[in-house]
């Protein structure tokens, strides 16, 4: 029997150059039967994204890991709402009607998203919160300019006394334009604003980003190359793990264990430095390979790092797990409940917190993650502590990995040229990064240009669960689920 | 939780405050931040932090200025939480329109005198997001601009030395 997937592919016509998954055309009854699927949880949405006159959505058979694409065309300037029947498409067709005009018919949220008023500098019409009625409430306006050293977003917190009765998120501030902004860029040039959609994973967008245009290209690149990715990728996912473990426990007053995270984050920003000549190794990955190969003595840098890190985060862990007052702070506090993990489809320590495993690494397995040997890391309790454990877990496997991609490191070029004169092909790429899984998704036009570009940042489905975990529990707790998140701001906001 | 008190205690800071032969740029900075500082402003420089727009790039190296290896708050160099507080606003970012009055808000609730540094590629131009119809620019096409630290993002050791020429600027004048 196909898989509902399968079936809703098999309506459509197949696009041509579309790789490595397929992409249909399908018509509106299709489309809304696809919502439809979603809506019952029978498939996941992976992204969903205008592009001119037309819509694709990007769908996961979780239990075949089987992806596909569905295009609707939408000559009349409009398409039937996904949200009206899957919450988290809501926030999706909102951005794409303020980003390209399209109305999602029956959507149950006509408010702009990332559209503040401010584009073209006409009147600015102010932003209809959801109204909250009841006895005794109150609220709270937070940001955009918060007080600690992060990004920028708006906070609206419905309380009575101490307890959040309502967290209303209003995002977009930092909207740059990016995919306009890639429209007509070359390969290279458009990579180098992919590592900049979300600085705290460069690595992950640009790896995300080559592989989606080389997948287009048909181009497999060396395995020196997708060796040394990995290694700054594991690398990446360090660095932030160190920096959120920290950070989550200096919210709960444990500024101790924020130092001696910091030093650890240090420490590996510095040996990435010595290996790949940049600390956040931004720029280093490039469409066709890598763009230096590794330093003379990174690889004794990174190898003296993990001595550093093994003989050093053991202790840091069992501080937190033997300090009451932390454990008080982060255990049962901002629980996500695993049915909307699921029905968000939310990837990263947000997911495996909450009971879903899905790890791009190993549902595609693409080298070196088909040949080196690790765990995804899976809790069910989804609050604060979870989040934290998910992270140390992935501490320790990203250690072994990246000590069994150094040992198992192949020779030999570390880059490919690329076929310059393909055009009208389209590739697509689902790359784990320390947050969650990455979708990048490019058309080729002519010369070998950029047509169109879309990015679809984890945060984009982790946002919404935020909301969610802070729900019943105290004001206070808000900055520690909110650092045990991390969700991005820049990613999301494009 | 005893070991790693005993190890920080007895195993000599973590910080570079005595810095090695290679790292004589930590010592310079070391000691122009304690000329400069101190004619300028006396013993301490309060920093509002405000991403205008940024990648989040600018904000991990401003936050690994707080760690022990860099630990600003020995040349008395302090984050506040709020603008009012501040005597210098660091903004990153290109700013986006969506920023750009947010911006201005803050770089008005910051008393005179005040200090504007430009952090970072997007910063000082927008970077490579320049010509975006969403953005406005660098910081300096919102507010007034003192200084420039470049990189995308600079590292720890250029913004501590950015801030530095930022008062020797300010003691001269």
């Amino acid at each position: 029997m196909m898989s509902p997937l399968a079936t809703l592919l098999a309506r459509g016509k197949k696009a041509a150059r579309h790789a490595p998954w397929p992409r249909v055309a399908v018509d509106a009854d299709a489309w809304t039967d696809a919502a439809g699927l979603l809506g019952r949880g029978e498939c996941a949405l992976l992204g969903l994204w205008g592009d001119g006159a037309s819509v694709h959505m990007a769908l996961l058979d979780e239990a075949a890991n089987a992806v596909g694409v569905l295009t609707l065309a939408c000559p009349d300037g409009g398409f039937p709402s996904v949200g009206a029947q899957h919450a988290p498409a809501i926030r999706l067709e909102r951005t794409i009607r303020d980003l390209w005009g399209l109305t999602p018919r029956g959507a149950p949220d006509d408010r702009p998203w990332l559209d503040h008023g401010k584009w073209d500098g006409g009147a600015v019409i102010p932003y209809a919160f959801l109204p909250v009625e009841g006895e005794g409430l109150h609220e709270i306006a937070v940001g955009p300019v918060h007080a600690g050293i992060i990004e920028p977003g708006h906070f609206r917190f419905t309380v009575n006394g101490e307890t959040v009765v309502r967290l209303e998120q209003r995002l977009g501030y930092v909207h740059k334009g990016v995919e306009r902004l890639m429209v007509g860029k070359t390969l290279d040039e458009a990579a180098i604003v992919a590592g900049r959609l979300s600085g705290d994973s460069t690595v992950a967008w640009q790896i995300a980003f080559a592989r989606s245009a080389e997948a287009a290209l048909g181009v497999e690149v060396p395995g020196r190359a997708h060796f040394l990715r990995a290694l700054m990728a594991e690398i990446e996912r360090l660095a932030n793990h160190f920096g959120d473990i920290g950070a989550v426990c200096n919210d709960a007053t444990y500024p101790l264990l924020l130092a001696e995270c910091g030093m650890l984050r240090e420490r590996t920003l510095r040996a990435a430095d010595a290996a790949f000549g940049h600390r956040l190794m931004r720029d280093r990955v490039i469409p066709g390979g890598v763009a230096g190969d590794l330093a003379p003595d990174g690889g004794d840098a990174i190898r003296s790092l993990v001595t550093f890190v093994r003989e050093r985060f053991p202790r840091i862990v069992e501080i937190y797990d033997g300090a009451a007052s932390l454990q008080d702070r982060t255990v049962t506090t901002g629980i996500v409940r695993p049915d909307l993990v699921r029905r968000f489809a939310a990837g990263g320590h947000v997911g495996r917190a909450s009971g879903r495993a899905f790890d791009a690494r190993k549902a595609f397995a693409f080298p070196p993650y088909d040949i080196v040997d690790f765990d995804t890391p899976l809790f069910g309790e989804g609050d604060v502590n979870a989040r934290l454990w998910v992270r140390i877990r992935e501490v320790e496997q990203s250690l072994a990995l990246v000590s069994q991609i150094l040992g198992r490191l192949p020779g030999g070029p570390f880059f490919v040229d690329l076929p310059r004169k393909r055009s009208g092909v389209e590739g697509m790429a689902l790359v784990e990064s320390f947050r969650g899984d990455c979708l990048a998704w490019l058309r080729i036009g002519a010369d070998g240009r950029i047509e169109r570009c879309h990015l679809r940042d984890p945060s984009w489905f982790q946002w919404p669960l935020l909301e969610a975990a802070i729900e019943g529990d105290i004001v206070a707790d808000f900055p520690l689920c909110n650092k045990s998140f991390n969700c991005s701001y820049s990613g999301h906001d494009l | 939780m005893r070991s790693v008190f005993l190890r920080n205690l007895l195993g000599g800071p973590a910080t570079e405050a005595a810095p090695a032969a290679d790292d004589a740029a930590m010592a310079e900075v070391a000691d122009a931040m304690k000329r400069s500082a101190r004619a300028a402003l006396g013993r301490s420089l309060a920093i509002r932090e405000v991403d205008a727009g940024s990648c989040n790039g600018c904000e991990l190296e401003i936050h690994a200025l707080n760690n022990p290896f860099y630990d600003v708050e020995r040349f008395g160099l302090k984050f506040t939480a709020s603008p009012r507080h501040a005597d210098v606003l660091l903004v990153t970012g290109p700013v986006t329109k969506n920023m750009a009055e947010a911006l201005r808000r803050t770089f008005d609730a910051t008393p005179d005198p005040k200090w504007v540094v430009a952090l970072g590629d997007c910063g000082r131009d927008g970077g490579c997001f320049a010509g975006s119809p969403a953005i406005v620019g660098g910081v300096g096409d919102v507010i007034p601009v003192d200084l420039v630290v470049p990189g995308c993002p600079p590292r720890p050791i250029d913004i501590l030395k950015g801030l530095i020429a930022l008062m020797d600027g300010a003691a001269r004048a």
